[in-house]
């Protein structure tokens, strides 16, 4: 009977949608402060520090007068310290990544590793500063070099690029992999051939997300003791004279862009608060260029794998 | 010799391409064939028929060990590929090894996103071959063996991918063509495709019997009926009745596969 129906008396359509307007209100909100805060940020960056940015500030050691100085130093130590971080990182990450998702068998073990590496991806950065200082700069006695803070930096992005690259090794589909199989390739081929090129781009997404979060870590670089002030350059990589090539700048003391300009905000004078504000615009500009190769790439590489 | 075994022995292909001999297999705890002997006559289509979930792909699968990919199996009994009658379950033999030997297509066509040529010659690059002359010329054997040649002649470079899925369907039968497998397995590989692909695809298996051993999985009795000359009735991880397809489908034996082929259940 249509009276004792649960539809008789619908909540009114001009109630519901008055709810659904509330909602959109409420959303639109959110955004304004999330996209908001970041346009401010970045506003008072450019304002501060847009007009410091030139080929002096570049290309000069740091001084006592703002005025002369530069950022060459802690430029060229980011770079040698995230070259460091991938050579090192990268291969680490992605091995031990292929190995937990191909060949691990399933047990306690493997469960238990996995819990781990999630779990290490979100411990405090300053916490593998201090592993490192203890490890790489007292036992191993490597020094406050570049060599420690690439080392510190690799073992920071490794369960990000383990957790990243697991997720796209799980995307490629059963059928393709056992595709390869029943043709005869073994398990390695199957990987190499297939497995692998196809989840290059979210592999590689995943790297490069994980190194620009990286070029901006500060508190383990500090606890393994860079400088704040550094006036020279790691020595040259390489040279003029037999073997050409040099490995003494991996040990080199460094400074890097965040404790550069950590140093500088921490100076009084207007000048120097434009110097940090020049460094953060490039340590900013340096992470979106980075995120921006790592949506390039994806975009690219999907194109070239059609499934 | 009674009248029954003299029925078997006639009603039983005379050369054989391969034989599961008393095969059991098992995923952990579960057994999911039981006892079963059924022989592969060469140059032959040897079609399963069977409701779902009655282990016909798992049977199918034993053939090129694809279980093995897996952890938790146990095979019992035992798959004799001939004329050497290699048992290929024994533990000695690397299920690689006979993944040389005995080639699968799927259900679904899974084409490499790779282009056709690298498709079709992956096989053979996996089995070390790299010169040039070779593999076009295997490639170029391979499609017209699949009745593709044609239509892809002049896109040999193109992914795969953009094939319609009967192309892709015929491209998988090419790439396991490629390398000259002594045995063909086939898992439903219509059940994806509309019914001119499959028309298509039926008469490729039609032409294929004259050079490799055909043993095909299908949910369709008209299609077993349509290309196979022998057929098992699988039901519930046993073997039913096996027989030749034209005897089986007018005057099938037991009950059971009366019932299904009339449509009765399945």
């Amino acid at each position: 009977m249509a009276a004792q129906s649960p539809l008789r008396q619908p909540p009114s359509i001009a109630r519901r949608k008055t709810a659904e307007a509330m909602f959109k209100v409420l959303g639109i909100g959110s955004l304004a402060i999330a996209v908001g805060t970041l346009v401010l940020l970045f506003g008072t960056l450019l304002f501060q520090g847009a007009m410091r940015i030139d080929w002096q500030f570049l290309m000069s050691y740091p001084s006592r007068h703002a005025a002369q100085a530069g950022i060459l130093p802690a430029w060229v130590g980011s770079t040698l310290i995230m070259l460091v971080t991938t050579v090192v990182g990268v291969p680490l990450g992605v091995a031990a990544a292929i190995y937990l998702e191909e060949y691990a068998r399933r047990n306690w073990m493997t469960e238990l590793i996995e819990v781990a590496v999630t779990n290490l991806a979100s411990v405090p950065s300053i916490i593998f500063g201090l592993l490192a200082l203890g490890l790489f700069v007292h036992i191993l006695g490597l020094g406050e070099s570049i060599l420690v803070a690439g080392l510190t930096l690799a073992l920071l992005v490794l369960p990000v690029m383990i957790v990243t690259t697991r997720e796209a090794l799980r995307t490629i589909p059963v059928e393709i992999r056992e595709a390869a199989s029943a043709l005869g390739a073994s398990k390695w081929q199957t990987i190499a051939h297939h497995v692998l090129p196809y989840s290059g781009a979210g592999i590689l997404t995943g790297i490069i997300l994980a190194l620009s979060r990286a070029i901006g870590e500060t508190a383990p670089i500090i606890t393994i003791g860079a400088l704040t002030f550094i006036a020279f350059l790691p020595p040259t990589p390489f040279s003029t004279q037999p073997p050409y090539l040099s490995f003494d700048w991996l040990l080199s003391p460094f400074t890097v862009l965040p404790i550069q300009m950590f140093g500088w905000v921490s100076r009084p004078g207007e000048d120097f608060a434009s110097n940090a504000a020049a460094t953060g615009i490039l340590l900013v500009g340096m992470t979106l260029t980075m995120n921006g190769l790592a949506i390039y790439l994806r975009y690219r590489m999907r194109k070239q794998v059609s499934w | 010799m009674n009248h029954a075994d003299a029925l078997h022995a006639y009603e039983a292909p005379t050369s054989l391409g391969a034989e599961a001999r008393a095969l059991s297999f098992s995923y952990g705890s579960q057994l999911a064939l039981k006892n079963l002997s059924i022989p592969i006559g060469k140059n032959q289509i040897t079609a399963l028929i069977g409701p779902s979930g009655c282990g016909k792909s798992t049977f199918l699968r034993c053939f090129n060990r694809m279980h093995d990919l897996y952890p938790g199996n146990h095979y019992e009994g035992e798959i004799l590929l001939y004329p050497d009658r290699c048992n290929i379950l024994s533990a000695e033999i690397d299920p690689i090894e006979v993944r040389m030997r005995i080639a699968m297509v799927f259900q679904k066509p899974n084409p490499f996103p790779k282009s056709i040529y690298e498709n079709v010659a992956y096989g053979l690059r996996v089995r070390g071959a790299i010169a040039r002359a070779l593999l076009d010329e295997k490639v170029e054997q391979a499609l017209r063996g699949a009745a593709l040649w044609d239509e892809v002649k002049d896109r040999l470079r193109t992914q795969a991918t953009s094939l319609s899925g009967g192309q892709q369907q015929r491209l998988c039968i090419a790439r396991a063509l490629a390398t000259d497998p002594e045995l063909l397995l086939l898992d439903e590989p219509t059940s994806a495709l509309d019914p001119i692909a499959t028309g298509s695809i039926e008469e490729l298996l039609l032409d294929l019997k004259q050079c490799v051993t055909i043993l095909i999985v299908t949910h369709n009795m008209q299609q077993a009926a349509r290309v196979s000359d022998w057929t098992a009735f699988m039901y519930l991880g046993e073997l039913v009745e096996f027989g030749p397809t034209g005897r089986l489908f007018t005057t099938p034996s037991k009950k059971q596969t009366e019932d299904y082929i009339t449509g009765r259940f399945g």
